[in-house]
């Protein structure tokens, strides 16, 4: 019994990694490009409901998920014109879009659909999961089966894209001329400046890739995972995404395993609940779901590793005459 | 003669009031698309908030919780800290608030458990603050993450804390009630015109005395000297003998007391017991009041009266026009911020060369 109990812990940590991935990639481009991105929460609120109200409407997950990507492209534009152009306060500017989007989403969904703030079942306009070649032959197999087809196999399509982003973020960070001129931008844009960068361009070009990764982890929560926009169904899902960001120094591979990390104990936390452990008896949901924020306080504290943030984060560019 | 930088009247009144404007605006055309009169809902909302007497009586109420937690946040932008953490602050307080009511509200007078409620309160704010001023200040960890860290921690706390406060029998999750020595007497025991039974409290009295006291503390006093020289330019404060790290912790200390504080008025001016979610945003909306009124005491008071004012009429206005639901005025509250706070220097360009060509003319 403990075995499979742990192995349905895997499964569901690779079901609720991806919300946390995509957005946590959002906030890679963004923060090492030199703008903080504390609104990924409201940009995942707004694609949530976007995505399930349209996938909704038009009975189709694809629509909705474009839709969503529109949402959330156009709230980073709106971030990045207040962060970069404007040059405000980039913590206060993605406060403000968090809870402006807390309250608007609830707001639409509620004169769209009068159901108390959520949207209708999406029923059929959920993504379907995929399944992989030859997991009927194996399916049947102890141990092997269940790999097959619950653990690699069996999820949708975007489960699979966000795992896929990791090696795409990293070339493109790491190996492409955009990804050298972005972390320029992030580490002293006045260098890039003089190099002939613009590091303005630079910025908006990675908040709106920012975006558009952001709106799958609210597409993922609405259209896979619950089938339905409920209000603030983030539930801190994008602060946990820049935790992991900070946990992972930003850096693409450390990020993507913060997430996995903050998957894991949202799954055994879900799965701990009322079940009597030897020893220690009945731990409650709530103190295991502060597990993961007081691991992150530690390595924060620099207990564990020391966090090194690209230099320029947060600080708008004035361009030196 | 030009004038490169604006007047303080400008930069103090004028640019927050373009940028509320601004803000409401918005607003507006959102309830204009959701099928409703925009004029006419401010003026119900301007009704039911303002010139209705028990209607004010409720804004003061929500202004007094939001005094405090506006200033929790005003004083560590002082120190150029961004607490992000005043709900999680707030919360504590609550907590702290309570241990003391349930421990002694059976054998102490009003006279006694009030100040305690008030020092119990502060000393869990603070406590909850002075670990993240601690790791900004020692090991460099942001206190704006930790802070993030620190409102979930809270929150799982006190979910796991208040189901074991519940009495027996009782469903909803939230401590017993306190004795009535333990209420705050409500300020329309002397003032009739607030109405009956309206929450308004001395607590009110309370947020005022602690704008005097930040007033004085920030701006004449050589504590507030070394504090504003550590917001400005931490280096220079640092070259001019202020120990920086000390400054740091003492103020998160003293901002994690002030959002503690912010629960005597919710719960001893109202309520009597602690629930769940008590602190409801209370120290989100904080930010937005020390960003609005520009860290200064008569500007925190008046954006706080304007929260609580949006709150109260925010509600009445959602029992008439169901399109226009309570959510609406969190909307609004994020608008004001990204306005008033994020945006802040939008139009100074144009109002100093409105002054420029008024000033060449003359």
């Amino acid at each position: 019994m403990e075995d499979f109990q742990f192995a349905s812990i895997l499964v569901s940590t690779i079901r609720y990694a991806p919300v946390l991935i995509f957005a946590a990639m959002a906030g890679l481009f963004a923060e090492r490009s030199g703008v903080v991105d504390i609104g990924l929460e409201g940009k995942i609120l707004a694609s949530a409901f976007v995505s399930a109200g349209v996938a909704y409407t038009y009975q189709d997950p694809w629509i909705g998920i474009a839709a969503g990507i529109l949402a959330s492209t156009a709230l980073a534009l709106v971030q990045a014109f207040v962060s970069i152009t404007q040059k405000g306060n980039q913590l206060v500017a993605g406060i403000a879009i968090n809870i402006a989007m807390s309250g608007l989403t609830f707001v639409v969904a509620q004169y769209f659909f009068q159901q108390g703030g959520r949207t209708p079942d999406l029923g059929e306009a959920r993504l379907s999961t995929v399944v992989l070649p030859g997991a009927e032959l194996v399916a049947g197999v102890p141990g092997l089966g269940w790999f097959w087809t619950r653990l690699v196999g069996g999820h949708s399509p975007l489960v699979y894209f966000a795992f896929a982003l990791l090696p795409i973020v990293h070339w493109v960070l790491f190996h492409s001329r955009f990804g050298l001129r972005l972390r320029a931008c992030g580490e002293n844009p006045h260098a890039a400046d003089a190099a002939g960068i613009s590091v303005q361009r630079t910025r908006y070009t990675a908040m709106i890739i920012a975006g558009v990764l952001c709106s799958f982890s609210g597409a993922y929560l609405s259209i896979v995972q619950s089938g339905f926009f409920l209000r603030d169904m983030s539930a801190g899902a994008g602060y946990l995404a820049l935790t992991a960001l900070v946990f992972g120094n930003w850096r693409p591979l450390h990020t993507v395993l913060g997430c996995l990390m903050f998957g894991f104990f949202a799954a055994v936390q879900i799965q701990i609940e009322g079940v009597d452990l030897p020893v220690v008896g009945r731990i409650p949901g709530s103190l295991i779901q502060m597990i993961p924020y007081i691991v992150t306080v530690v390595v924060l504290a620099g207990l564990m590793a020391k966090s090194v943030a690209p230099k320029a984060l947060g600080k708008p560019f004035v361009k030196s005459r | 003669m030009k004038t490169t930088e604006l007047p303080r009247w400008a930069s103090g009144f004028v640019l927050p009031v373009l940028n509320l404007l601004s803000a409401l605006l918005v607003s507006a055309l959102v309830i204009h698309l959701l099928g409703e009169s925009p004029l006419e809902s401010l003026q119900i909302l301007v009704n039911s908030a303002v010139i209705n007497p028990e209607g004010l009586s409720y804004t003061l109420f929500y202004a007094s919780t939001f005094v405090f937690t506006g200033l929790a946040v005003s004083i560590a932008m002082k120190a150029g800290l961004f607490n992000i953490g005043a709900e999680g602050q707030m919360y504590l307080g609550g907590l702290g608030l309570t241990l003391a009511m349930l421990s002694f509200d059976a054998t102490l007078s009003g006279w006694l458990l009030i100040p305690l409620a008030i020092v119990a309160s502060a000393v869990f704010g603070a406590a909850w603050a002075f670990i993240p001023g601690y790791l900004q200040a020692k090991r460099g960890s942001h206190v704006v993450v930790t802070t993030i860290m620190f409102n979930f921690i809270a929150a799982g706390l006190m979910n796991f804390l208040i189901l074991k406060m519940v009495p027996e029998g009782d469903q909803n999750p939230a401590s017993r009630v306190f004795t009535d020595a333990a209420a705050i007497p409500q300020l329309s025991t002397w003032l009739p015109f607030f109405g009956e039974n309206t929450p308004l409290n001395l607590a009110f009295l309370l947020a005022l005395v602690a704008l005097a006291i930040y007033w004085v503390a920030v701006s004449r006093s050589s504590w507030g000297y070394k504090l504003q020289a550590t917001g400005l330019n931490a280096h220079a404060a640092h070259y001019a003998g202020v120990r920086i790290s000390r400054t740091i912790i003492v103020t998160m200390l003293i901002s994690g007391g002030l959002a503690g504080l912010a629960a005597v008025n919710s719960i001893l001016g109202s309520t009597h017991y602690l629930s769940l979610n008590f602190p409801a945003g209370a120290g989100f909306i904080g930010i937005a009041i020390a960003l609005m009124g520009r860290q200064h005491p008569i500007g925190i008071l008046l954006s706080a009266v304007l929260f609580g004012a949006l709150i109260q009429g925010g509600f009445d206005l959602s029992l008439e026009k169901p399109n226009i639901p309570q959510e609406t005025f969190i909307f609004i509250q994020g608008l004001i911020i990204l306005f008033c706070g994020a945006m802040e220097n939008m139009y100074a360009p144009a109002v100093l060369k409105l002054i420029n060509a008024t000033r060449t003319k003359g």
